[in-house]
């Protein structure tokens, strides 16, 4: 049985105390298996961001567990939440969050610079993914000269500047219109399949939701359909994840802390 | 991260344009101020050096001392001013442990001072001790040990005695003037060596050299027995240079102990000192307001700063970076603003400083010559952009801190 590169097992989170307390998740169990491509689907409310937080170390649960590569999060320092979040996650938020006065290039390599890699490593790694998702003519442009589906795009390419081994994503289509949203959805599942990059995708959006491997529904913090998780072939379409990233061995997800 | 932190800095030029513009305000004031204490203790040590040396007491039977109060009368003792030092008094300050040697000031009253037969002027004789530098406008010391007579003459003897100028003053001869004690005036000849500047203390006086005032003395008091020559006003201890206040405080002690009254230059013109550093204290208090409401600024701009940069705060921390990150890139934008504002406080505050002293030493303190009223050492100056620089650090804590204690999520949350 292999190992889930991430997991929630029994997961809750509460805000509040006494009579104003609110469960945001109520005993939440998911196994996301490399290489896969979930989508977490409700209304707003339903909890699904929240559970993405956990799932990204953004959060920590009230109680349960969220497990890397089978390994207890809670047992990490913060050193190490912080270089796993750094090195092994990328994120695309509903917003841009682009520093609007900024370059491109500075926009996309924020994770590297976060890193402490070098000026120059970090041009390089900038290009390269700006060339794949055809920004290149993009590099110098400033942040706020760009159109949406430009910026989504930007987005995408910082999420996946550090080469990480989970994209997480929360609404990355909400701001776009259709067409654009459709090209967006395209990168990021090409993303998945050629790359072999685990997808976490929240969304209310069906349609979506359709396009993911599996699909989890929740309602008032709990799972209330959930098509069950299979540990993807060891071979085939996601040969591409033997190649470790930075080193790290591809089974330890924690292990990019130094 | 500093240049990120610099490049942040310069997001919202205006609002950390007049940032740096109030911490610029607060250094260029704490700079003027400062350097206003430094021309000042600058201008009294020189003055200091005129009046006397450090390393000698003033004795005297009577408290010369500008503050004392009135002394409850003893029978047998002579009224105030009559007291003098006999040679038996040399003898005994001279016993006492610490004392070097013992000079006494001689009252030589001199009647006039001439030029090259011109006008006669009157004027009084100043002493000078060995080891004292006169704050002089031209020529020389005078040499103590020159058996031939020289003479320092102030600067505003110069033009009414008719030599010209400073110049040609030195090298001159005037001629001094006292009476014998027979009534006749006999006169001797000395050669100016060097003019003197007016100070707050002394500068008026013409200043002979031992061999001078000795000549001077002798031709006042010819005729006299010794022991009626012997009859002095003060006298001139000198002691170890070395000596620690303690030990000058413990000399004076034992001096005060044989029935002598001792001053040190010190405690001449400790007074002029205290005033001009409670002065200096006061204006630095107000230059220090300036600053603590320029750091003020500095946290109300970096706090607007976190409050609009939250999005990429909550980013930055969900891509990992660490808190003590985000404090350091605040951190380091408030030192930023900082040295930006003293560095062109202090460089503007050196300008004006040195500009309105000149100003000033030309027009208003013309007459006081060597006054330079604000001037400037690299050790107040640095100490100045490093206090600057250490307000804005502890202001910037404060945003900073803010700034680290984000929650990710809350601030992606923020619309």
């Amino acid at each position: 049985m292999p190992v889930p590169v991430l997991a929630a097992r029994d997961v809750r989170k509460s805000y509040g105390r006494g009579s104003t307390r609110f469960d945001a998740l109520d005993g939440v169990t998911l196994e996301v298996f490399e290489g896969e491509s979930v989508a977490i689907v409700g209304r707003s409310g339903s909890g699904k961001s929240t559970l993405m937080h956990l799932l990204a170390l953004l959060d920590k649960p009230t109680s349960g567990r969220i497990e890397l590569s089978g390994r207890d999060a809670s047992t990490l320092n913060r050193r190490q939440v912080n270089a796993t979040r750094n090195r092994s996650f990328g994120f695309v938020f509903q917003q841009f969050f682009l520093t609007p006065g900024a370059s491109v290039l500075d926009n996309v390599t924020l994770p590297l610079t976060i890193a402490g890699v070098g000026r120059r490593e970090r041009r390089r790694r900038g290009r390269v993914v700006l060339e794949k998702l055809e920004l290149i003519s993009k590099v110098r442009s400033r942040a706020i000269s760009l159109s949406g589906g430009q910026k989504q795009r930007v987005v995408i390419a910082r999420a996946l500047v550090n080469d990480p081994r989970v994209i997480f994503a929360d609404e990355p289509t909400g701001n776009l219109d259709s067409v654009t949203g459709r090209i967006v959805e395209d990168i990021l599942f090409d993303l998945n399949r050629s790359h072999g990059i685990t997808l976490v995708l929240v969304t209310h959006d069906e349609e979506l939701a359709a396009r993911c491997d599996r699909r989890v529904f929740l309602r008032d913090g709990r799972v209330v359909e959930s098509e069950p998780g299979v540990a993807p072939a060891p071979t085939g379409r996601h040969a591409g994840w033997a190649a470790p990233h930075d080193g790290h061995a591809p089974a330890d997800l924690a292990g990019g802390a130094r | 991260m500093i240049r990120s932190a610099i490049g942040n800095s310069f997001r919202s030029r205006i609002r950390t344009l007049f940032t740096v513009v109030a911490i610029f305000i607060g250094a260029f004031t704490l700079t003027l101020t400062t350097g206003t204490g430094t021309g000042m203790n600058r201008y009294i040590d020189t003055t200091l050096a005129a009046v006397g040396t450090t390393d000698v007491l003033t004795v005297s039977r009577v408290d010369t001392a500008e503050d004392s109060a009135p002394e409850p009368f003893e029978s047998g003792r002579a009224s105030t001013g009559d007291e003098v030092l006999t040679a038996d008094d040399l003898k005994t300050l001279a016993r006492i442990d610490g004392v070097l040697s013992v000079q006494p000031v001689l009252p030589v009253q001199t009647d006039w001072f001439r030029y090259d037969d011109g006008e006669a002027y009157r004027g009084r004789l100043g002493t000078f001790i060995a080891g004292m530098q006169l704050d002089l406008a031209a020529g020389r010391q005078l040499d103590p040990d020159s058996p031939s007579y020289q003479v320092v003459i102030p600067e505003s003897f110069v033009d009414p005695l008719g030599i010209g100028s400073v110049r040609q003053a030195l090298g001159s001869t005037i001629t001094i003037a006292v009476t014998d004690p027979t009534g006749e005036q006999r006169t001797v000849d000395a050669r100016v060596v060097g003019v003197s500047q007016r100070g707050i203390v002394g500068g008026t006086r013409v200043t002979p050299n031992a061999a001078l005032e000795q000549a001077l003395f002798d031709l006042q008091t010819e005729g006299y027995s010794a022991e009626a020559k012997e009859r002095y006003l003060s006298a001139t201890v000198r002691f170890d240079a070395a000596s620690t206040p303690a030990q000058v405080a413990a000399l004076k002690a034992s001096v005060e102990d044989e029935g002598f009254y001792a001053r040190t230059v010190e405690d001449q013109i400790g007074s002029f000192r205290a005033v001009i550093d409670t002065i200096v204290f006061v204006l630095n208090g107000f230059a220090v307001i300036a600053l603590l409401s320029a750091a003020l600024g500095i946290v109300n701009t970096l706090l607007m700063s976190v409050q609009e940069r939250t999005r990429e705060i909550g980013l930055m921390k969900a891509m990992g970076m660490p808190g003590r990150t985000v404090f350091g890139l605040f951190s380091l934008e408030a030192l930023f603003i900082g040295f930006l504002g003293s560095l062109f406080g202090v460089g503007t505050g050196i300008v004006v400083g040195e500009y309105i002293s000149a100003k000033l030493s030309a027009g208003l303190l013309s007459r006081l010559p060597g006054l330079t009223l604000v001037d400037f050492d690299y050790v107040s100056v640095a100490a100045v952009v490093l206090v600057v620089m250490a307000v804005a650090f502890l202001a910037g804590t404060i945003p900073a801190l803010r700034a680290a204690r984000k929650d990710p999520i809350e601030s992606l949350r923020y619309e």
